[in-house]
């Protein structure tokens, strides 16, 4: 039964950004700016093999003939690339083997954040890769998962310890060249999470990483590399709040996905970062390229997210289907509130015969923000009898924000159907006097709405996260109405 | 007494609609107002539940003693007050078992009662959901979404007898309904009588209080009520039409 988002509601419809805290722990930081010589520090901090070095002295000269892109629906302040420091990491990086031995600082951090490993590990049987400020310092239920042969570990782990997975396939999703931000973090991207699910074996648990922005003024350049091999499949969850601040910070993620034939990939992810305050000063500039390739016959990716959080979200979660008769989903509810801006959708690169996807865009408006739609169903002249649905909604709350859709279809074969549904609606006085007339306060009542309209997405997400998403649809819309 | 309005007048956009309503209601008692289409029923249904469009320029709504006029409608739902909606409205994607829990234990949060167990709210669902029929299917659908015309006056029934306001204002309960629904909506709210409570049906046809006999009969034209009576008025209403009333009203 779909119950506790009730009492949630009520508990969290009157605080502001929550998770608003820094954490003191010493932090080495690389000097500002961005030149080959900050990329070969970051290299050597990170004690990476030569290739990895070359691949990253590649991309950054790729990065530096390209232009940052100007085509979204989005207003970007000019960001100073040479004004950031592209590496901190916490000075000492202990070799843990049980909590015992974390900082107590950190796991401090991640009680206020609810997600303490030790309930984590006890409560809910989530292996966690817990990630601040870049560097991974602890990953449990290692021993389980290397039971099944299940790698899933920080990436720079996964670099010392499984490199020839990582050359593999590192980069051939997302090319070190394919866009300006995926360029920049392809040359200094400190650190994330790897998992490999080797095949015909199904992971067991829910992967999670929660990532945390965490020192001032430090870009964090999350990579994520997630491949399942034949039949595999695997469930990864991905998290994150960030602590509150005055200046911009900048974010620019790639997350890589590999489906090989028959492996099924489930991402789902609740995005909460800082979104800046209520005159729209501050909040997170969030440039993420998501793509997952199913490269093999049959396969599957299915992309979930709730979107919440970041000043300026810049968000494309895609899937190459590759494979015959592959899949790929999208399912999203991004809600922006005050000045804030979401510029987001998905692709759908139809390759393969037979391949089917689905999108599911639920966009939500409130305050002075603006809300974008932006997505791509491309079917090539040899994906024959393809198929796509598409369905965006649009709900506004108040007059002062904005709702766009950008749909963009190429189709190249006859055999292929395509379909695009989309509706802009708002919470109706009706509605709202209706469930007055039932007790309900008019907060309370946006809640129970706006979670109603998305309930279609929230239902895809695993049941751990579709609380927690639940509970930040209520929070990010407070104030937003009356 | 549990509810007394004195020389009410609202309007809706500057627009009159009633001017100068008086209505005494005990517990214990079920009221009918009839009247044609246009008088004011259903406004006079939305000024006591606390719709904000429309304005009240003068008198008071009292209700167990205390004025209704500045609390906002969620609190007047939570001292009692019920509205079965002519028109129930849609919810998509919330569920009526969710949209009851949240109303259920707001109300009982405010009397400082608290939240119902997941147990016993599921217990009050099932015998609730007998009292009108309901299948159990039905409760996890989302409000009002797709709903027959039946379904959504059953399920405003059903809502009543979950919520057990101490005043229940059913507005056109029975417009839409086939005989068989009318029946079943209509022993649905006999059982619901009580000596507690109050049951304020709107309607404009007879029919309805053969199934829900009323003890006390108002019609409520031109935005007043001019005629008031036991059951008996109900069918003297039914056999001489409200040309009746408008002629004696302009007789005057």
């Amino acid at each position: 039964m779909a119950s506790e988002p009730n009492d949630i509601l009520n508990e969290v419809t009157q605080s502001e950004y929550k998770y608003g805290f820094v954490t003191d722990i010493e932090t080495e930081l690389a000097p500002k700016g961005l030149t080959e010589e900050t990329i070969r520090f970051i290299s050597s901090k990170k004690e990476e093999p030569p290739f990895m070095l070359e691949f990253r002295l590649n991309a950054f000269r790729r990065w530096q003939s390209m232009k940052q892109p100007e085509w979204a629906h989005l207003n970007i302040p000019p960001i100073d690339f040479q004004d950031i420091h592209y590496y901190a990491a916490p000075k000492k990086r202990p070799e843990l083997e049980s909590l015992d031995q974390v900082d107590p600082e950190l796991l401090k951090t991640f009680e206020k954040l609810g997600i303490s490993l030790e309930e984590q590990k006890r409560l809910s049987g989530v292996a966690v890769d817990a990630v601040i400020d870049s560097v991974s310092v602890k990953t449990t239920f290692s021993d389980t998962l290397a039971k099944h042969g299940i790698i899933f570990c920080s990436f720079s782990d996964a670099v010392k310890n499984h490199p020839e997975l990582v050359k593999q396939y590192m980069g051939t999703v997302v090319p070190a060249g394919d866009n300006y931000f995926a360029a920049l973090n392809s040359a200094v991207f400190s650190d994330g999470s790897f998992a490999y699910i080797p095949k015909g074996v199904r992971c067991p648990i829910e992967l999670s990483t929660y990532f945390r922005i965490n020192a001032a003024n430090t870009g964090q350049f999350e990579r994520t590399l997630i491949v399942a091999d034949e039949g595999a499949y695997v469930s990864y969850m991905e998290g994150c709040t960030a602590p509150q601040r005055d200046e911009n910070q900048l974010h620019a993620a790639i997350v890589e996905i590999v489906a090989l034939k028959d492996a099924e990939v489930k991402y789902s992810t609740v995005q909460n970062w800082y979104p800046g305050d209520k005159e729209g000063r501050g909040g997170i500039y969030n440039f993420v390229t998501k793509r997952g390739i199913c490269k093999g016959n049959h396969s599957k990716i299915s992309w979930t997210q709730v979107e919440t959080g970041s000043a300026i979200t810049w968000k494309y979660p895609s899937c190459i289907l590759q494979g015959d008769n592959s899949v790929g989903e999208f399912y999203s509810v991004a809600v922006t509130n005050n000045y804030q801006q979401a510029d987001t959708g998905s692709k759908m690169v139809h390759l393969g015969r037979n391949t089917r996807s689905t999108i599911i865009s639920k966009g939500i408006s409130a305050g002075r923000s603006n809300n974008s739609y932006r997505g791509l169903v491309k079917i090539t002249k040899r994906a024959e009898n393809a198929r796509n649905f598409s369905q965006c909604d649009s709900l506004l709350l108040g007059d002062k924000c904005g709702a766009h859709t950008f749909p963009y279809i190429q189709t190249e074969n006859r055999s292929s159907v395509v379909e695009h549904e989309a509706t802009t609606s708002k919470i109706s006085d009706d509605q709202l006097f209706y469930c007055q007339q039932r007790g309900i306060d008019t907060e309370s009542a946006i809640g129970l709405i706006v979670n109603g309209y998305a309930r279609e997405v929230l239902s895809k997400l695993p049941m751990e996260f579709a609380v927690e998403a639940q509970k930040l649809l209520s929070i990010s819309l407070e104030g937003s109405v009356g | 007494m549990l509810l007394h309005i004195n020389d009410l007048h609202a309007s809706i956009n500057g627009k009159e609609i009633l001017k100068g309503v008086n209505l005494e209601v005990n517990a214990g008692e079920v009221h009918a107002i009839m009247g044609p289409n246009g008088t004011g029923k259903s406004t006079l249904a939305s000024v006591i539940a606390g719709r904000e469009v429309f304005e009240v320029t003068q008198g008071d709504v009292v209700f167990k003693g205390k004025s209704l006029l500045d609390m906002p409608v969620e609190q007047r739902a939570r001292e009692g007050i019920f509205l079965g909606f002519q028109y129930p409205v849609e919810i998509p994607g919330v569920s009526i078992t969710n949209f009851m829990r949240t109303a259920l234990n707001e109300i009982r949060k405010y009397r400082g009662l608290e939240p119902l167990s997941g147990a016993a709210f599921l217990a009050r669902m099932e015998e609730k959901k007998k009292l009108v029929e309901i299948q159990s299917k039905l409760t996890n659908r989302s409000v009002n979404e797709g709903f027959s015309g039946g379904e959504k006056k059953k399920n405003e029934i059903f809502q009543m007898a979950m919520l057990e306001p101490t005043l229940s204002i059913l507005d056109e309960t029975d417009s839409g309904l086939d005989i068989d629904a009318l029946r079943i909506v209509a022993n649905g709210v006999n059982a619901l009588r009580s000596t507690d409570n109050a049951i304020v049906v709107i309607t404009h046809y007879q029919r309805l209080l053969d199934y829900i006999v009323p003890d006390i009969v108002h019609v409520l034209y031109e935005g007043r009520i001019v005629k008031t009576g036991g059951k008996e008025l109900a069918l003297e209403l039914e056999e001489k039409g409200y040309e009746w009333i408008k002629k004696e009203m302009e007789g005057r």
